[in-house]
């Protein structure tokens, strides 16, 4: 193993976050501390409600916190000018989402391409190294397919792609197994496991799946708007 | 980003083309109304176009348009001519007599009569015979439109006979006037001859038609005769500008128009601008995922406005080639000559079209910059 394998790429300490204000104000994460190390795969586990989705929304810079704080890689982000944010979310995270969001009108390769063309990179580049990455994945068969006469397993596979390709530090899951049936969530997240875990990147799972827990190499217990605890698997 | 921006836009057939269509129709009607307004509008002066041997038309101080004249009097004509400047100054009766043809169809017809010695202000442009041969006693010029109109059905042909008050006159020569307002037939005659179609109403000497001498212009022209007569003149294009004002104050037309108008611009406007807008709005989810993907806004809104720039484009160029098509086929038939599309119009409409599509995307451009780049975790 190599020594920064259990650096950590996501820090944080007592993270609130509320909606609204006054009477109708929900306090949604009461003080979270989370860690995620580089080289494993961090499951993030917990009732409907208690604030997952919230709290990997602040950890990726998509929502702001109302106290607390976060750090990625050792920097807090935060205190970037809010172009250099975005560019940082660019360059070092990659999204899975449960609905895929993929753009209906690009094929395979173009959604897979489209954070390096984000980034710059020209089409034609951008296009053959997410053809690459979808070759690995099983999908050289439906690189030039839109979404739409895709299954739901191989949607997620290219969803994964586009999380991949730009090679980020920190890879975030929501619910990436959820819309799919047991065999195909199986594949996806062993597929996850195989392709996105490196030593240098760490990868957060949110997920109510205990069907693949067995992946995890640790699991964030999350309760109420707090981690109530957390085991290291292996 | 600029071929996902253009894939986007392209990608659901049916909003793109419901999208085109929305800005080629709205492009296609206003450019339709107000080119048949002005080619309406440019109908009331028309005749006085047509004449091309005068610089300057003199009148009475009465007189405001060329349908409804009041009669100068003989001694004006001396008097213009004493005018330092003039090389020529001539008569021109007008009058609104009915013409009957032998088979009994009638029409009202407009009758201009012209110099006896001269005939300056006759028909250049002629179809059939020759406006000289209004020498000829007895004889008129018709002009083709109005030949169509009395002789319904029946081909171009000369040497056909009118009555007007008792009068039997042949006819000498088809010309080809411009449209006029009233769609009368325009007849040309002799001013002698002319004078004996109205019956009671005698002299009617409504304008006299000026030429300057070289180098005085037509608008010194007119401004030296109505110095020294304190009648009414005014260049050709003065003139005809002055019926236009006419008819645009005092008829309802404008008002009818503008009425149609407002309405294809409101429309053409809400349903162009609005199309865009939802589209934008039904797009937001893939916005928030580029958004959290980390394209920057700068990007998104150079995405929107070249998605907006694009569809107003060719929906632009579409509802002008409809409308370019439509007065191709209209400006042949005799009832619609001379209704063009005018370049003026094209320009106008595009320019609104573009300030219309820039509106509808600031709008998008504002509903993405307020996005939630979160919400893409949502189902
Ligand atoms: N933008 C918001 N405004 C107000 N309340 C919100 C907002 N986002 C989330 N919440 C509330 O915060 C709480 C936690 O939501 P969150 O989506 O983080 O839960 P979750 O753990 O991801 O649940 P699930 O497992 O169902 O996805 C919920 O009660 C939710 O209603
Ligand atoms: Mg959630």
């Amino acid at each position: 193993m190599k020594t920064n394998t259990s650096a950590n790429a996501v820090r944080c300490a007592g993270v609130q976050k509320h909606f609204g204000e006054g009477d109708a104000r929900i306090h949604v994460l009461r003080g979270v501390d989370f860690e995620a190390k580089q080289g494993e795969l961090t499951f993030l586990v917990g009732p409907s409600g208690c604030g997952k989705t919230t709290l990997i929304s602040v950890i990726t810079g998509l929502l702001d916190s109302t106290g607390g704080s976060v750090e990625l890689f050792g920097a807090n982000t935060r205190q970037l000018p809010p172009e250099e944010q975005i560019r940082f979310r660019r360059r070092n995270l990659g999204f899975v989402f449960q609905q895929y969001n993929l753009l209906p009108a690009l094929t395979a390769a173009e959604n897979a391409a489209v954070p390096l063309l984000a980034a710059g990179m020209k089409r034609r580049e951008a296009v053959e190294r997410a053809k690459a990455l979808l070759v690995k994945l099983g999908l050289e068969n439906r690189m030039d397919t839109l979404p739409s006469k895709l299954s739901g397993g191989q949607q997620q596979r290219v969803a994964m792609a586009r999380a991949l390709v730009h090679e980020p530090r920190l890879i975030v899951c929501d619910e990436p197994t959820a819309a799919l049936d047991h065999a195909t969530g199986e594949s996806v997240m062993e597929l996850l496991a195989d392709s996105a875990v490196h030593p240098e990147r760490a990868v957060i799972v949110v997920t109510h799946d205990n069907r693949v827990f067995h992946f995890a190499d640790a699991v964030a217990h999350m309760d109420d708007g707090r981690i109530t605890h957390s085991e290291q698997r292996n | 980003m600029n071929f996902v921006a253009l894939r986007m836009l392209t990608g659901d057939r049916a909003k793109y083309l419901g999208l085109i269509f929305a800005i080629a129709f709205s492009t296609f009607l206003l450019q339709n109304q107000t080119s048949i307004f002005a080619g309406i509008m440019s109908r009331t002066g028309s005749q006085i176009a047509d004449v091309t041997d005068a610089d300057v038309w003199v009148m009475d101080p009465a007189t405001e348009y060329f349908e409804e004249t009041k009669a100068l009097k003989d001694t004006d004509l001396l008097r213009v001519r004493g005018v330092p400047g003039v090389d020529y100054a001539v008569r021109l009766f007008k009058g609104q007599p009915v013409a009957r043809t032998p088979e009994g169809n009638f029409s009202a017809t407009v009758v201009l009569g012209l110099d006896d010695a001269t005939l300056i202000g006759a028909p250049r442009k002629m179809v059939m015979g020759s406006w000289e041969n209004l020498r000829e006693p007895n004889s008129v010029v018709v002009d083709r439109a109005g030949y169509m109109l009395l002789f319904p059905g029946e081909p171009l042909e000369l040497n056909r006979t009118l009555e007007m008050n008792d009068n039997l006159v042949r006819i000498a020569g088809i010309s080809e006037a411009s449209a006029s307002f009233t769609s009368f037939p325009i007849i040309h005659a002799r001013y002698s001859a002319a004078v004996n179609f109205l019956g009671r109403e005698r002299s009617q000497m409504a304008f006299v038609l000026a030429r300057g001498q070289p180098g005085v212009s037509a608008e010194e022209l007119a401004r030296r005769i109505s110095d020294a007569t304190g009648l009414r003149a005014r260049t050709q294009n003065e003139f005809r500008w002055d019926c236009i004002n006419y008819y645009l104050k005092h008829t309802g037309i404008p008002v009818n128009f503008g009425i149609t108008i407002t309405i294809a611009i409101v429309i053409g406007l809400v349903v162009s601008g609005q199309t865009f807008y939802l589209f934008t709005v039904e797009n937001l989810k893939q916005f928030g995922a580029l958004k959290a993907i980390g394209v920057t806004n700068a990007r998104l809104m150079g995405m929107i406005l070249l998605q907006a720039l694009t569809a107003g484009f060719i929906g632009y160029a579409f509802g002008t080639g409809m409308a370019a098509v439509f007065f191709e086929i209209f400006s042949q038939k005799i009832a619609t000559r001379g209704i063009v599309l005018m370049w003026q119009n094209v320009v106008g409409v595009g320019v609104l079209m573009f300030l219309v599509v820039i509106a509808a995307s600031l709008l998008s451009i504002r509903r993405v910059l307020v996005l939630e780049p979160a919400t893409v975790f949502r189902g």
